[in-house]
């Protein structure tokens, strides 16, 4: 049991490790991404020393930066609730991770460790199920802050959070009549056969139109563009985070950029296969690189539809969730539910 | 066993100390935040019991969309904190000692007389017979009970309608 | 269950995280609080009137049609999940298309439902 224990607790330790760094980086992914599409260069001058770098050390810049500024907390909040929404937003955020599977396993002095923390039988569910506690920490964050923009914001954006969740989570009961089972464990090994290529979205191709749905919802539920309106600058100044400074405020974007990660994880663990690729028979360490590869790809794509598509005003917003993703989901279910009763 | 008993004694006492905390409260928000710490921690008594499936659905339904219903509604109604109140009959406080002894007399004597033993024994690795998990309510629900599930559909319309109707009145 | 233990790992971690993140933005960050910096943002000039006016009813009636839909959501799962055993077993033979036909009924009810809402202009207007 202690084993276990320390596994566990090293399994989880390691992944949060690698998450914060993640973050940061995709930080600077998105500003490079950003940077690209818009014609320059981005940052590329923050190094170590003499050496540039490329501008890969500008996260640990922006980080030491946010620790030092001050901390505002506005004199009409809430105090409670306003420290506890970005903390909040962020755990879920963080819990994820445990149930997905990054690799099959690897063996090490003898000792074979599986690559994923722990093996859920509702593991989808049990995202789903953080996708929902999620919502509290930006309508608190909007009401405690006592400013008008805050709070419209906060609304605004739980309402369509709560909205695109729905077409979230019929999506994912497309692919669950595919797959049988909620274990995302099982759901990866499924689809190891063909050398590796038997991805969902190959073996089932009713599944891509699954995965458009499945795709856009998780923008719209982590707050991208163009589903950003709730936090646009232009817009509502800054949304629900408005009133937020210095590390809460870095709390609540380590969220967003959370989110964003595991949304394109579920993708590529529903869809594409997980880790599953050419030759991870023979060298299980392909597997963690096939998987970060298709989790790059996809948050690539989410950034690359960021600056490339105008946003939709929130009407506009709601009308697209609840009148056309909302009823696509349930027409997919019916197509696919007839399409297995009645073939194979 | 060790273990099943100390995170039942554990999510158990957060469980109550919440569901207390509901009551203490002055402000509706934090009462509502102390309901969803109950839900949670019942939804972690739900998972020592082996019933996953439940307790992950108790967190997308009822901590996930029904407090997210309350706390808009306590928002939207921007409800104040509660003032202590004058009490107009002050007779009845005494009234209300006997009532709740009586309540509690009531429950004891229930309680007597159910044995824990006649719970169902957690079956290990035998899935039909398993209370809970996914593949048992998949398969019961629509076959023995599919009743009370397609009287459920109406239900959910008939609550979509009255809600849609009851709120529109006002601000129609 | 023990396969659950990692949840409450990686809470309290998390919870941990959150917890030293805040202080130490406490101990690093100087707090030189003035009269503007504490009141409410509102684009540089005073703030007029209070945040807390009552809000749209719009956001309760999103709410409660999300829950009612979240609900159709949690029946479908557990059906999803065993519909291809139970429609390629043996054991289940003679309940194929009952099956599949009494999740269609509760859909097609649930598909009212969100017509009903639709019709009633519920999903419209600064929505």
């Amino acid at each position: 049991m202690t084993n276990l224990l320390l596994e566990w607790v090293i399994k989880t330790i390691v992944i949060l490790f690698i998450l914060v760094t993640a973050v940061a980086y995709v930080t600077l992914m998105e500003r490079k991404v950003m940077a690209w599409i818009q014609m320059r260069v981005g940052p590329n001058r923050v190094g170590l020393g003499k050496f540039r770098l490329w501008g890969l050390m500008q996260p640990l810049a922006d980080g030491l930066k946010m620790i030092f500024k001050e901390d505002i907390i506005p004199l009409q909040a809430n105090r409670w609730l306003y420290v506890l929404a970005p903390a909040l937003s962020l755990i879920p955020a963080l819990m994820t991770f445990i149930v997905i599977p990054y690799g099959s396993h690897i063996t090490i002095f003898g000792y074979t460790i599986e690559l994923h923390v722990t093996r859920m039988n509702v593991g989808l569910l049990y995202v789903l199920a953080l996708t929902s506690v999620g919502v509290y920490g930006i309508v608190l964050a909007g009401w405690s802050s006592n400013n008008k923009y805050s709070l419209m914001g906060g609304l605004r954006s739980s309402a369509q959070m709560i909205s695109y969740e729905l077409a979230l989570g019929l999506s994912i009961v497309s692919v669950l009549l595919y797959t049988g089972t909620l274990d995302l464990v099982e759901i990866v090994e499924a689809q190891s056969g063909f050398h590796g290529l038997a991805w969902n979205i190959f073996h089932y191709p009713l599944l891509i139109l699954v995965f458009v749905i499945f795709y856009i919802a998780s923008l719209a539920e982590t707050n991208r563009t163009p589903f950003d309106l709730p936090e646009a600058d232009s817009e509502l100044v800054a949304g629900y985070h408005t009133e937020y400074s210095s590390m809460k405020f870095v709390m609540f974007q380590m969220a967003e950029y959370l989110n964003l990660i595991t949304a394109s994880s579920i993708a590529t663990t529903l869809f594409f296969g997980g880790w599953n690729g050419p030759f991870v028979g023979r060298l299980p360490l392909l597997g963690p690189l096939y998987f970060t590869v298709k989790v790059l790809a996809l948050i690539f794509l989410a950034m690359w539809i960021r600056y490339t598509v105008p946003r939709f005003r929130y009407d506009q917003l709601m009308r697209f969730g609840w009148k056309f993703l909302l009823p696509a989901s349930i027409v997919n279910i019916i197509i696919s539910s007839t399409v297995i009763l009645f073939m194979r | 066993m060790e273990l099943e008993k100390l995170l039942f004694i554990v999510f158990a006492v957060i469980a109550i100390a919440s569901a207390l905390n509901i009551l203490l409260q002055r402000n509706p928000l934090y009462s509502a935040l102390s309901l969803i710490g109950t839900l949670l921690a019942l939804s972690a008594l739900y998972v020592t019991v082996r019933a996953e499936f439940i307790a992950a659905v108790q967190i997308v339904v009822y901590a996930g969309a029904i407090m997210v219903l309350f706390i808009f509604v306590i928002m939207l109604l921007n409800i104040p904190k509660d003032q202590p109140q004058i009490e107009k009959q002050k007779a009845l406080r005494y009234l209300a000692i006997p009532f709740a002894g009586l309540m509690i007399a009531e429950m004891f004597y229930v309680l007597r007389w159910i044995r824990l033993s006649t719970l169902p024994p957690v079956p290990a690795g035998n899935a039909e017979q398993a209370v809970g998990t996914t593949w048992s309510i998949g398969t019961r629900l629509f076959t023995d009970y599919l009743l009370p599930f397609e009287v459920t559909s109406v239900l959910i319309l008939m609550a979509v309608v009255g809600a849609m109707v009851l709120a529109r009145r006002e601000g129609d | 269950m023990v396969n659950y233990v990692p949840v409450l790992l990686i809470l309290i971690i998390a919870l941990g995280m959150a917890a030293v993140i805040i202080i130490l933005s406490k101990l690093a960050a100087k707090s030189r609080p003035t009269r503007e910096k504490l009141m409410p943002y509102e684009c540089g000039v005073e703030p007029v009137g209070t945040a807390r006016e009552r809000q749209s009813v719009k956001f309760y009636l999103v709410a409660m049609a999300f829950l009612l839909f979240d609900i159709e959501a949690v029946f479908l799962v557990p059906w999803a999940v065993v519909f291809r055993d139970v429609v390629r077993s043996e054991a289940y033979r003679h309940l194929k298309y009952v099956f599949y036909g009494e999740m269609m009924v509760f859909m097609v009810v649930l598909f009212v439902g969100l017509i009903y809402v639709w019709r009633k202009g519920i999903l419209e207007w600064n929505k």
